[in-house]
């Protein structure tokens, strides 16, 4: 079943002042999949490490000056390519530092986008439709650019897409309501125009989404009212009737998505595989009328994979570079790993276990995996752990996200049926990737309080973001740490698992914390202490929990009189303390009162009265 | 009692000069002080630091350093220049130039015959104190560098001299160096930079003690030579040094702001072996502490910020006397504000200049408490630059405006002073009387037709005044045989009598309808610090430096009534713990019974016609006064009204 992890910020952004706009223009992929290249909506270029969430470079036109499209990395040169002011193409490479001392050419006709596919040549689609190679236009800047498009007809969206050997432009039209799809083929040229259904009266595509699989062009586009359709168009037998004829296209509805109230505004839908569809900006069907969302779909069964609620306004803006989606939402551009595993009704359904899974965008880890997986059910203790290392070793970590799930999926429920077998360190190794939650392997930490394995327990006490209360509770049982204490929780859950507490279990407890709050209130350097200590406010909002849950048991037992008078006196010096610290503020307000009044001029004339 | 109208005035950017150096003379108890500006400020250690004598500084000279000769004050200066003063006539008596460059330091000996001067040019010269001047005798040893400071062993036979990197002994008959006593430089970046010996003192038992620019004290050998203990008290400098005549006790100014105290004392108690221990530190001042004087009660510092300090140190006083408080001198103990009440005009005495400028009027009518809104603002009318070298020394302006002089030490200008609507005229009156060169105070006549200038032996020279010109009238002269300036003149408003102060602490009352002196007014051995003659009864008031107030009759040539009342009660103690004197008193015209006076933190109306404040009476009792219901205020209320909510200078 696909599912969407926990995501993480890129960067910030400076959306329109009405929130219209994002403020990002494009993203595009850098040398790999984990490098982006980010072009905002006005000046500037900027190149990220995705998994260090980090910029690398950033490279700005001048004041006044404005790129018109997404700049585009070309990785057979090593050069980044963008446009500023429609007809000024601008060439650099990563170590150039500014953008005006490097390379720049002026074109003849307006520059609608430059596209380049991964290891693809740069394509330049002109605004009003026609089509060079980036090589062939810049031996030539000032050659004559023909016109393409019609009186009133504009370009709405495009993209550039490598089927098979053939490099295809293709891009959406609209003139007077009505829209056109156009395939540009390159070397040999050819170009096919399409006119594109009418939807409902007014209503125009609000999204594209392009892809290729078996031959054929897929096209997915989305209307406001939810309808989400597919065109096919076939790569073969294009360019027999080259001409200014519009085809029709064919349509079939994929998806109809629920809208709530109104139309559609911002959003769009994006082809993940065959039978998924990624779509934000539209209603999450059991979470009422709000449109932040983001959504995994299955069109083969038209059933609702995973969703997201995304914190702040959606703009519409999607993009997905191997298993990460971008989005720009609120003030931040947000990554979210997602995984669309083969699609079966069992898997559809939630029904399949998580083990039996294939991952399809990364075939050579996923079949590896796949041995290693059938085999760690065999294999002896030291042999598994020596296996997980080399392949924890292999390569980064992201692309490792579904690999680490099934592996301790195996793990945990070999443990679990064979009392002899269990890893301590390649589980710890595991988790300590940090690729891994709660709900991708719900007994290990069970398993782990099982075998005693406190190490294990705080490791995933640190790591894991999703931790039942109960959970919690249950560790807490077992062993008393500073993880625990750190760890997130919801009083309303947590009351009444705390109750299940023993009474020697609470005074033991709240002496440690006790000990603690000392600890801490007679040192002045708490941050000293480093990040894994609680904070003084988290100590003290557990005391406040373990007496809440246990006061009355806490007054009859005779042990624990001691440690409540104690905290009573505590608690006592500090109120004081803090009004001690009131009053003094008072004192000093009026100080600054006075020292106002008594400000005067060089020269003034006053009226005093002696008795 | 009433509503007054107050003008508070703040533009009077008055900015005292700092302190360069600093001489107390134990025999007569003055201190003398010399500021950057080049003055020379005598205070009187036993009446109550009363400022008594200024003499104005001048444009080139620069005083770096001061020396009593019994009576006699010598100064050296950086234009290489010995001065010594006319104490009498508030003048420098002559200069000698040293032909050594600037003079960083001068010394006398014990005896007082001697005078020794550490020069730029690496010598020590020595002068022969005449009766009548300073003479060269010869030149120690030359050395390589500067004598930034010098002392005299007691016996006279030695002179230590501070240098730099080094301290020099020399045999004072010879002129030879007998010891170098090399001085360590800082650590660190000052390492490169040459260590300054900016003070020495040569004590009976021959132990050398040094302050240096790496803020250093040390104690030498003086015999051997050798280094005895070294106590670091400052990042930076110690500039100054001053040790107590019983030899016990040394001070030490650094340029933290901090005076340091060393006692010769054992170390262990019932040793007899003793050393310099480091006893106390005092933070008075802001800036660098330049000049110390050890008094046998107290620890006297001046510096960079100006103020004069006047430490006891509570082993040597008794304690909760007025002598066990810390004394602070900020300002001059005289009036450097002249009102034109019937014109409403100020004029301010710098040493440099003068300004003239026009009181605001107000709008409306408030109730106590209220600032008024100004009309018109204050107006600067003129601002007028002294010329020559002689810094101004006193000023005065003509009660209707129309006059205005200021005197230097060499000479006195007149101005005519003219208003028309917005213009102001100012005419210089070209030809004064010759007498009229070098006087002490100026004043007008409250009818503006006669100036007053007293000069030298405390006589008065009347001068007329018409139009443009001014004519010479009479000398008035005292029976007495004084030579001591006048410091203060007050003619009273009836244009009848003159009253007049000198430093002898004698008044002298003429009568101006005659020419001739009227009568003297029994001495009281406090300065008179303020006089004024009541415009109606003709009584003067005097008070003194040490806060009593006195009331004669000079009609009946005897104390009035009312001041023997006061005299048999005695003032209050309050009244009396006041470290500051009243420089103006002044009378209010809408009640003949109130006398209005001032010092620096307050002002007074003595209401004569209330009950004097006895020993137990809150003295300050205006806010309890305001507190009670007005039929109780009577019972209540006493002579003095006090409000110390301004600083004053000058009221009228």
């Amino acid at each position: 079943m696909a599912a969407l992890y926990e995501g993480y910020t890129l960067c910030g952004l400076v959306p329109a002042q009405n929130l219209s706009h994002s403020g990002i223009q494009g993203i595009e992929q850098e040398r790999d999949s984990d490098h982006v290249v980010v072009t905002d909506s006005t000046r500037s270029v900027t190149l990220y490490k995705v998994s260090d969430q980090k910029p690398l470079g950033s490279w700005t036109v001048k004041q006044g000056q404005s790129l018109v499209c997404s700049a585009v990395f070309n990785s057979q040169t090593k050069e980044y390519v963008a446009v500023s002011d429609n007809r000024v193409i601008r060439i650099w490479k990563e170590e150039d530092i500014l953008l005006d001392k490097a390379f720049k050419a002026t074109v003849s006709s307006d520059v609608w986008r430059v596209h380049c596919v991964h290891g693809g040549e740069p394509v330049v689609l002109f605004q009003r439709g026609a089509v060079r190679l980036l090589d062939s236009l810049l031996s030539a800047p000032q050659q004559p650019i023909e016109e393409i498009l019609v009186q009133e007809e504009a370009i709405r969206w495009s993209t550039n897409i490598v089927a098979e050997t053939q490099q295809f432009v293709i891009f959406t039209t609209e003139q007077k309501g009505d829209h056109f799809l156009y395939l540009q083929r390159l070397n040999p040229n050819t170009l096919q125009r399409y006119r594109l259904e009418r939807e409902e009266p007014g209503l125009g595509p609000l999204s594209f989404s392009a892809s290729y699989r078996d031959k054929h062009i897929h096209l997915l586009y989305l209307y406001p009212n939810g309808h989400v359709y597919q065109s096919v168009v076939s790569v073969r037998g294009l360019g027999t009737e080259e001409g200014t004829q519009a085809l029709p296209l064919p349509r079939s509805l994929l998806l109809s998505l629920p809208v709530g109230e109104g139309l559609l505004e911002a959003a769009s839908a994006m082809v993940l595989d065959e039978a998924h569809v990624a779509v934000v900006g539209v209603p999450h069907p059991s979470a009422g009328a709000g449109k932040d969302f983001l959504c995994i779909w299955n069109t083969n069964f038209q059933t609702l994979q995973a969703g997201k609620e995304m914190a702040g306004k959606i703009y519409g803006q999607l993009w997905c570079y191997s298993n990460k989606l971008f989005i720009p939402h609120g003030k931040t551009l947000s990554v979210i790993p997602f995984v669309c595993p083969k699609s079966s009704l069992a898997s559809a359904l939630g029904k399949l276990k998580q083990a039996k899974t294939e991952e399809k965008a990364q075939p050579s880890r996923t079949v590896e995996t796949r041995k290693t997986v059938c085999w760690l059910t065999t294999a002896p203790v030291e042999d598994v752990e020596k296996e997980v290392e080399g392949l924890l070793s292999r390569s980064d970590i992201q692309d490792l996200q579904p690999s680490v799930g099934q592996l301790v999926s195996v793990l945990v429920s070999r443990s679990l049926t064979d009392p002899a077998f269990y890893t301590p360190s390649t589980l710890a190794q595991l988790v300590h990737t940090q690729c891994l939650c709660h709900s991708v392997c719900p007994d290990l930490v069970l398993l782990a309080l099982e075998k005693k394995d406190y190490f294990l327990c705080q490791l995933c006490l640190q790591f894991f973001p999703d931790i039942p209360e109960a959970v919690t509770c249950a560790c807490l049982k077992a062993f008393i740490r500073n993880e625990v204490l750190q760890t997130a929780y919801s009083d309303n859950f947590l009351l009444p698992h705390l109750k299940d507490l023993s009474s020697q279990h609470v005074v033991l407890f709240l002496q440690y914390l006790q000990f603690l709050y000392l600890k801490y209130s007679q040192d002045a350097f708490p941050q000293m202490h480093g990040l894994r200590s609680p904070s003084l406010t988290q100590i003290m909002d557990w005391v406040c929990l373990v007496l809440d849950a246990h006061f009355t048991v806490l007054v009859m037992t005779p042990e624990a009189k001691g440690l409540l008078l104690n905290l009573h006196s505590f608690v006592k010096s500090q109120v004081r303390l803090v009004s001690e610290l009131g009053k003094i503020e008072g004192s000093l307000q009026e100080l600054n009162k006075m020292k106002v009044n008594k400000d005067v001029g060089q020269y003034s004339i006053e009226i005093i009265e002696l008795f | 009692m009433g509503e007054f109208k107050v003008h508070r005035v703040r533009f009077f950017d008055y900015m005292p000069s700092a302190i360069r150096a600093m001489a107390f003379n134990r025999q007569s108890e003055r201190l003398a002080v010399a500021r950057a500006d080049g003055a020379v400020e005598i205070f009187n250690f036993s009446d109550n630091y009363f400022q008594e004598k200024v003499i104005p500084g001048q444009d080139s000279r620069a005083v770096e350093a001061l020396c009593w000769v019994d009576q006699r004050l010598f100064s050296g200066g950086l234009n290489g220049e010995i001065t010594e003063y006319d104490l009498e006539n508030l003048k420098p008596r002559y200069t000698v130039a040293a032909y050594g460059g600037p003079i960083w330091t001068i010394s006398s000996n014990n005896q007082g015959t001697m005078l020794a001067l550490g020069c730029e040019d690496g010598t020590v010269k020595m002068f022969e104190v005449l009766a009548e001047k300073v003479q060269f005798q010869r030149n120690f040893d030359r050395q390589k560098g500067r004598i930034i400071s010098l002392s005299w062993h007691p016996s006279g036979t030695l002179i230590a001299a501070g240098m730099m990197d080094m301290i020099r002994v020399f045999d004072a008959e010879t002129g030879h160096a007998t010891h170098r006593l090399l001085v360590e430089r800082g650590v660190g970046a000052s390492k490169s930079r040459e260590v300054v010996v900016w003070s020495v003192a040569f004590l009976s038992d021959h132990t050398i003690i040094s302050g240096d620019s790496a803020g250093k004290v040390q104690i030498w050998d003086g015999v051997t030579g050798t280094l005895l203990r070294t106590h670091l008290v400052t990042k930076w400098d110690v500039l100054a040094l001053s040790v107590s005549q019983d030899q016990s006790s040394l001070v030490a100014g650094t340029s933290e702001g901090t005076v340091i105290q060393f006692q010769l004392i054992s170390s262990t108690v019932g040793q007899q072996d003793k050393e310099w221990v480091r006893t106390r530190t005092f933070k008075n001042h802001s800036h660098d502490v330049r000049a110390l004087a050890h008094t046998e009660t107290a620890v006297v510092s001046g510096g960079m910020d100006t103020q004069l300090v006047v430490r006891p140190l509570l082993d040597k006083v008794e304690k909760n006397t007025q002598e066990s408080s810390l004394r602070k001198i900020v300002f001059p103990h005289r009036s450097l504000v002249c009102c034109a009440k019937k014109a409403g005009l100020l004029l301010f005495q710098f040493p440099e200049h003068l300004e003239l400028w026009r009181l605001g009027e107000s709008e409306g009518h408030g109730k106590p408490g209220d600032s008024l809104t100004v009309k018109t603002k204050p107006e600067k009318l003129i601002q007028l630059k002294r010329k020559g070298e002689d810094h101004i020394c006193c000023s005065a302006l003509s009660p209707c405006g129309g006059w205005m002089a200021y005197s230097t030490v060499s000479s006195v200008r007149l101005y005519r002073l003219q208003y028309n609507n917005n213009n102001i005229g100012i005419t210089k009156v070209s030809r004064l009387p010759k007498d009229l060169c070098s006087v002490h105070q100026l004043c007008f006549s409250s009818d503006s037709s006669k100036l007053f200038a007293s000069s030298s032996h405390s006589s008065v020279i009347v001068v007329a005044l018409n139009q443009q010109e001014c004519t010479y009238l009479h000398t008035l002269k005292p029976k007495s045989s004084s030579r001591q300036p006048v410091h203060l003149l007050f003619a009273s408003e009836d244009g009848k009598w003159l009253a007049t102060a000198n430093t002898d602490c004698e008044i002298h009352i003429y009568n101006l309808d005659k020419l001739k002196l009227h009568c003297t007014v029994p001495v009281y051995s406090s300065y008179p610090t303020a006089i004024a003659i009541h415009p109606l009864t003709s009584n003067l008031v005097v008070v003194h430096a040490d806060q009593q107030i006195f009331e004669y009759s000079l009609e009946k040539k005897e104390y009035t009534e009312w001041s023997r009342k006061l005299q048999k009660l005695g003032l209050h103690s309050l009244w009396l713990e006041r470290d500051t004197p009243v420089t103006h008193i002044t009378f209010n015209s809408r009640n003949p019974a109130h006398i209005i006076l001032h010092d620096m933190f307050m002002f007074c109306i003595i209401d004569q016609s209330l009950p004097l404040p006895e020993a137990k009476t809150l003295l300050y009792n205006q806010m309890t006064l305001r507190s009670v219901p007005e039929p109780e205020r009577i019972r209540h209320s006493h002579a003095f009204k006090i409000c110390k909510n301004f600083q004053v200078w000058s009221s009228h």
